[in-house]
């Protein structure tokens, strides 16, 4: 039996869309794994993010400023929900606002909200202009990529790499594409979008693969689960997945740990070619939004990043349970124009 | 030729590889094969209970064996 723990966990990226953030994932594993004392404090950045109006697995939203506001307004913004809810820890999930939250961690931690992330350096390691290099230095196959600050360098670099190419902005999206007026377009999208620079990379043809893993911060990999996507969106998200039993991708991700120390969760986004060979195609440093898979293939990441928080000796699990699959669905969620206003108006619900 | 330890197979012929989340599904004779394989059978084993229960030319049943090991090899559930 799972004895109830009345922890106050807040819990960011509920938008639970077509290219869903990891919150609701983070949450069921979480209420799966703690126990029925948890109290889930959402927050989020937009009014329609779906989390906010499950209330059954958020108790209470608060809206947060954008990561753009900085640290300041995040931190001021937090003092006000702690002052109401008591918060324990805070697990943010989006990529984009890890800068901020860790540069709080300290003053959080002095409010008594704790915190388990990495530190800016592991941030920048695996940063899509840093991969390569990080990947040279630790043995880590990265595909070659090619670092572009303006347009005309585009035709130098699609004759090193070869089409087709993948276009890539600074922190999200990517194009995969076959011709320099297709790299031109591409390339002003994704600056115009996300800002310079932006990488071109070379492509790689093979299976994609995504490993979600928890580091304690000291070199070990706490959980290590390979997951082949078995249906993908548009966006390139899985929709469908398995776990997979495969020594080769663990060997993988327990790697990037140790070479890291990192702390906390994260994804390793993998392409498997004809060859067996594994590439590195990003390193998203948080949780991914398919976690959930980990705690019904018996490796709970996020409870077990809880307990680490809360200064929990956590043994690295030894055994998962390969062929577990998700599959994800959309549901309609049905709610009263009400709440949209309360937390549009607001701020809070 | 043994078939890698780690796949799963099912009476009704569902295959999953899963060191590659490959799945695949066999008609029931090669349901029934695979069960035989996996129980550690050695190709002259199962080759004798085929020809002793279904109707086959010991000459036809080595043209589809060896077809059948081909098409393992391709889906990657052979221990080479």
């Amino acid at each position: 039996m799972i004895e109830p723990i009345p922890y106050v966990i807040a819990i960011t990226a509920l938008n639970a869309i077509d290219s869903p953030g990891p919150g609701l994932a983070v949450i069921r594993a979480l209420r799966e794994g703690l126990g029925t004392g948890l109290r889930i404090i959402g927050l989020c950045y937009e009014s329609l993010e779906p989390g906010i109006y499950l209330h059954g697995q958020v108790d209470k939203t608060y809206q947060i400023p954008y990561p753009t506001a900085g640290a300041g307004p995040l931190l001021e913004r937090l003092q006000y929900v702690h002052e109401k809810e008591k918060l324990d820890l805070v697990i943010p999930n989006f990529d984009s606002e890890l800068y901020n939250f860790i540069k709080i961690s300290v003053d959080l931690n002095k409010l008594g909200i704790k915190t388990f992330l990495p530190s800016h350096k592991q941030l920048e390691i695996r940063e899509k202009i840093n991969l390569a290099k990080f990947g040279k230095k630790h043995n880590l196959l990265v595909p070659e990529d090619r670092i572009i600050f303006k347009a005309d360098e585009l035709e130098k670099v699609a004759a090193d790499l070869g089409y087709p190419l993948v276009v890539k902005g600074k922190y999200y999206e990517a194009s995969v594409v076959h011709t320099l007026e297709q790299a031109s377009k591409a390339f002003s999208l994704l600056s115009v979008k996300w800002g310079l620079p932006v990488i071109a990379q070379k492509f790689v043809k093979g299976t994609e693969i995504n490993i979600a893993a928890l580091g304690d911060g000291k070199g070990n990999a706490i959980s290590v689960i390979p997951m082949r996507k078995l249906y993908i969106t548009d966006k390139g998200k899985a929709w469908a997945g398995v776990t997979l039993e495969d020594n080769t991708l663990l060997d993988l991700g327990r790697d990037f740990i140790k070479a890291t120390h990192w702390k906390g969760g994260c994804e390793l986004e993998i392409m498997k070619d004809a060859a067996g060979k594994l590439f590195i195609m990003e390193i998203n440093p948080r949780f991914p939004a398919w976690v959930y898979l980990t705690a019904a293939a018996g490796q709970n990441q996020p409870a077990a990043l809880v307990k680490m928080a809360f200064g929990e000796l956590v043994e690295p699990f030894d055994s998962y349970q390969p062929g577990k699959m998700f599959v994800r669905y959309a549901w309609d969620h049905i709610t009263d124009i009400t709440e949209f206003q309360q937390i549009s108006a607001l701020g809070e619900l | 030729m043994k078939i890698k330890k780690n796949i799963a197979t099912s009476e009704n012929g569902f295959i999953f590889n899963p060191s590659t989340g490959d799945s695949f599904s066999s008609n029931p004779i090669g349901a029934e094969i695979l069960l035989f394989m996996k129980s550690g059978k050695t190709s002259l084993e199962i080759k004798e209970i085929i020809l002793e229960n279904y109707e086959v030319e010991p000459a036809q049943l080595e043209r589809d064996w060896e077809d059948w090991l081909l098409q393992l090899k391709d889906a990657n559930l052979l221990d080479l």
